[in-house]
């Protein structure tokens, strides 16, 4: 092979192969080159996010750890501490779906448990095309594989979200989010502290599964040969994750281990190479000590394979049969390959050769780091440039047809089909089941509770990144305040096209600013996360997606508040006001067939002060039932709340007219289904109407009563003007009903 | 009364059975490890959900040889009470403490909801503070759920102690969740000691936690016990 298809072949440039050349003082040999083109990949050195992502503010009064580490940590106060991060399973996911989608949900599994804590929850964000044809095969099978590894692990996914948009047919997302409880005193770290102590690698054996899945899959577009990669996907195994999960946090208990890191992408390269990094140190390992699933297996094979339900462990001197003892006790295998050395070096042997001698500090923080070049996208002149108040307004005659159409589309139908394939029960700590904005847990022995929903639209950011990367946090935060709980800290996942694309750039530096002051704003770190670019398909890049991971704090978990309607009577109120913002919505893109014009205007002051007052609300007593006002507009969300209301509460009359303005006029689509963001549906009983109007006065809010909640009908009108009156039970038919049947084929 | 949870590999309920007999129930309760036989001084032995050796074969398939199912049947076989829940359920039927077999989900897929179950007997350790006809709200969690046995040998050897409803108590087809056969979701042996069900009465045990009325099986079992 000659020198240029060497570096090719392991997805590196030729500056990046002279890089390598003069970290080592030599030319690299072929372990060697494969251990830098994996771990100087996009989707492990964050060579081209890098610069961007420190813009985020990482630091808060409740950070433990920030990026950087396995997963992000906040305190839960007293001795008790909350681990949660996010991670993108994309490439893998659109080769093969259900192992694609399984490895996703069990590789952020281990990222919560090498910290130390025992996994709580898992969240799962997902984008497909159009669910027909080959999306529709997508969607069942990463449904399938998520549930499948969760199910069986015994964590339960509590929440999620999916859309479905043309731009992602050819490169669908999977994002998973974990969250894990653990103590303060026992928080472990990726780090391979202590010269000569010994490193054991224990698990699955390794085997040839997945070998180049960071740089070849995860780091390149796709092209008419992806389906040949399938190979590069791993296969995975909640069972035996499971034993790991077991058997780690029974070794934590002994005192034992020093550090832990997951094998995940770049397996035992990146393991060693990143934990020797963190912690300054070297390490030595003897490939001869690690437990193959298949004779021949060569030591690049070994190095660089991702087969999954793999740790490192580094423990205590002279502990290592005391935690292999353990390991066999759960029928897995624990073998110590090496010790931690001082020179900084990661040396690895093969009967008895060293067969790589390389810098840890080389392999991670040395990568090379970009400023790539940007420019603005061409084709933000014509999404900019449309006008949506040109269009003739909805006629009230239309309103229920429109109402249903919107009801039975892929992006606001009810997701309980997907849901319904996930325990969402284990663990005993599910307080607000999945239905809700987001999904509350509690934690046993202690009154707090925690909310977590994770959010981004794609298509705002696409029309408009930097804003729709502010309304991606905004609205994360938004769901979580609405359960009650104060948004405290998040985790990211940015999906985005090929950065060597001038355009993308610019789509990533405009979200990342744009998510950075909401977090300002909102007072909400970003405690780690994960970007995946080269979302890419013959030329056809995603929208620009962004996906947040908010994680919000309930000091009574006796406030969680729910979507759905309680009780006939109680009034409706919206706060926030509305304006005229039919850019970017559901409405616009199904009734009128157009993706443009500006998303909705966010204002992170309004923003904060409603969230605030959503808040006190709550927190007085004073609320039934609080629901986001987002997708598909005030007429959505009031549905919504019908739907999922509890028995005897299945309708509601509310009058448009007195919806607050921040126009004059009003027109009649915005009214029902524009989007604008920072409004949030109420219901109180009666007696508590005013003590909420005085509330949102003083917090400067508008709010007004809209109607009440009813039994069995819907009824929108505008003063005397009915739009919409129906039966909820036609209506909700449609909503429940729609993506079981596109999902199923039996539309 | 003390109960022991036994834990296979894959087991996933056990924590969340623990927690209820030992927070909400007040009862002292440990683990049985799957590889011991020793279930001395334990009256009531919980097989809880999960999957057990991964079932990838079949579910219970493997745990039915587990060291400690030996102990379990002798436990049985004396009138020590056991509940199998879920893949516990699947573990008494490989076992055969009861009769019968699961077959896949009638939609092939795993379904986590609440459905209504009906109390078709009281005359079990597990229903004994139930009146026959008595309707629960509980989750099921499972992809194995549709039961299937011949029933003569059903009949022989067992009784139907649970079948999904509706809200009402009919036993309708459009409230079974799973296929399963006459409804059933769960078995109790001849003597009533041995209990299987497919719902998850240990994540509907706390108000919180949207439900109480499975708190109604362990009660039973320590009032059964006390009577006995």
């Amino acid at each position: 092979m000659s020198k240029q298809a060497a570096w090719e072949a392991v997805g590196l440039t030729e500056e990046e192969y002279e890089r390598c050349r003069r970290l080592l003082g030599r030319e690299p040999n072929h372990l060697e080159l494969g251990m830098f083109g994996l771990m100087w990949s996009e989707h492990c050195s964050y060579k081209t996010s890098k610069v961007h992502l420190r813009k985020l503010p990482t630091a808060g009064p409740r950070v433990l750890q920030g990026p950087g580490e396995n997963a992000g940590v906040i305190d839960l106060g007293e001795d008790l501490a909350l681990v949660f991060k996010i991670e993108s399973h994309n490439h893998p996911s659109a080769i093969e779906p259900f192992q694609g989608a399984a490895t996703g949900v069990g590789g952020i599994l281990r990222d919560v448990f090498a910290m130390g804590a025992y996994p709580i929850a898992i969240l799962d964000s997902l984008r497909f095309g159009e669910p027909d044809g080959r999306s529709r095969y997508l969607l069942g099978g990463v449904v399938a594989g998520i549930g499948w590894y969760g199910n069986c692990f015994g964590c339960p996914t509590v929440g999620g979200e999916v859309y479905f948009e043309p731009a992602y047919a050819g490169n669908p997302l999977v994002n998973a989010m974990c969250l894990g409880l653990v103590r303060h005193e026992e928080i472990i770290r990726g780090r391979a502290e202590g010269p000569g102590n010994p490193v054991l690698l224990v698990g699955a054996p390794t085997g040839r599964d997945g070998i180049h899945g960071a740089s070849l899959l995860a780091s390149r577009e796709f092209d008419e040969q992806a389906e040949e990669r399938r190979p590069s996907v791993q296969v995975g195994d909640p069972f035996r994750g499971k034993l790991l999960l077991e058997a780690c946090l029974e070794a934590r208990a002994t005192g034992l281990l020093v550090g832990v890191n997951d094998l995940g992408a770049a397996g035992l390269a990146s393991a060693c190479s990143e934990t020797a990094s963190r912690a300054g140190t070297g390490m030595e390992i003897d490939l001869d000590r690690v437990s193959r699933r298949e004779p021949g297996m060569s030591a690049y094979e070994v190095m660089l394979s991702e087969s999954q339900e793999r740790m490192l462990l580094v423990v205590k001197p002279g502990g290592e049969d005391v935690v292999a003892g353990i390991f066999a006790r759960w029928g897995l295998e624990a073998a110590v390959i090496g010790r931690v050395t001082s020179d900084g070096i990661i040396r690895v042997r093969e009967a008895g050769k060293v067969v790589a001698e390389v810098p840890a500090r080389a392999l991670t923080g040395e990568a090379p780091t970009y400023m790539r070049p940007e420019h603005e996208p061409a084709y933000l002149t014509a999404t900019r440039s449309f006008a949506p108040e040109r269009l003739p307004d909805l006629e009230p005659a239309e309103s229920g047809r429109i109402l249903r159409q919107l009801l039975a589309a892929g992006n606001l139908s009810s997701r309980e089909w997907i849901w319904r394939q996930y325990d969402h029960l284990v663990g005993a700590n599910t307080v607000l089941r999945p239905g809700s904005d987001a999904a509350v847990l509690r934690v046993k022995g202690r009154p707090l509770g925690i909310a977590v929903s994770v959010d981004g639209n794609g298509r705002y950011c696409y029309l408009d990144p930097r804003q729709g990367g502010a309304l991606a946090v905004a609205e994360a935060a938004r769901n979580v305040a609405v359960s009650g709980a104060r948004p405290v800290a998040l985790t990211n996942c940015l999906n985005f096209g090929n950065p060597e694309r001038p355009e993308i750039m610019w789509q990533f530096r405009e979200v990342v600013e744009g998510m950075a002051e909401a977090c300002q704003v909102l007072g909400t770190p970003v405690t780690g996360g994960n970007v995946s670019f080269y979302n890419e398909t013959l030329g056809e890049n995603i929208y620009p997606t962004p996906v947040v991971g908010m994680v919000g704090l309930l000091e009574d978990i006796a406030l969680a508040t729910a979507q759905g309607f309680r009780a006939a009577g109680d009034h409706i109120v919206l706060l926030g006001l509305t304006g005229n913002d039919l850019g970017g919505s559901e409405y616009l893109k199904l009734v009128h067939g157009v993706v443009g014009g500006l998303p909705p205007h966010l204002d992170l002051e309004e923003e904060r002060r409603v969230q605030e007052l959503c808040l006190e609300a709550i927190g007085a007593g004073l609320i039934r039932s609080a629901h986001d006002c987002s997708d598909g507009g005030l007429a959505v969300a009031l549905l919504e709340s019908a739907f999922t209301a509890a028995p005897g509460a299945h309708g509601f009359e509310v009058d448009l007219a007195c919806v607050p303005a921040r126009k004059a006029v009003l027109r009649r689509d915005c009214l029902l289904f524009g989007e604008t963001p920072s409004r949030i549906v109420l219901t109180v009983r009666p007696q508590h109407l005013e003590a909420l109007l005085k509330l949102a006065r003083r917090h400067r809010v508008a709010a007004s009563r809209l109607g009440e909640v009813r039994q069995a009908r819907v009824t929108m009108r505008h003063g005397d003007d009915f739009w919409v009156d129906e039966p909820t039970a036609e209506l909700e038919a449609v909503w429940r009903g729609a993506l079981a049947c596109t999902a199923e084929g039996t539309a | 009364m003390r109960f022991g949870i036994v834990v296979f590999p894959g087991s996933n309920c056990e924590r969340d059975c623990y927690h209820v007999v030992d927070a909400v129930l007040d009862s002292p309760v440990r683990y049985l490890w799957h590889a011991d036989a020793d279930l001395s001084g334990v009256d009531c032995v919980i097989l809880p959900g999960g999957f057990s050796y991964g079932d990838y074969l079949r579910p219970g398939a493997i745990a039915r040889f587990a060291r400690i199912m030996r102990a379990v049947e002798e436990h049985a076989a004396r009138g020590g009470l056991v509940l199998g829940i879920c893949n516990g359920f699947q573990i008494l039927l490989e076992a055969g403490l009861l009769p019968g077999a699961m077959l896949r989900n009638r939609s092939l897929k795993f379904q986590c909801q609440d459905v209504f179950v009906r109390v078709e007997t009281a005359d079990t350790a597990f229903t004994s503070m139930c009146r026959p006809g008595q309707i629960l709200r509980l989750p099921i969690k499972h992809g194995d759920g549709n039961y299937h046995a011949d029933p003569r040998d059903l009949a022989a050897r067992a009784k139907v102690v649970f079948r999904y409803c509706d809200a009402d108590g009919r036993v309708v087809p459009e409230a079974n969740p799973n296929g399963s056969m006459d409804g059933i979701a769960g078995l109790a042996n001849l003597a009533g000691n041995v209990v299987g069900l497919m719902p998850h009465p240990e994540v509907c045990a706390e108000p919180e936690l949207g439900g109480t009325d499975g708190l109604v099986l362990l009660a039973s079992a320590l009032r059964y016990w006390e009577e006995r």
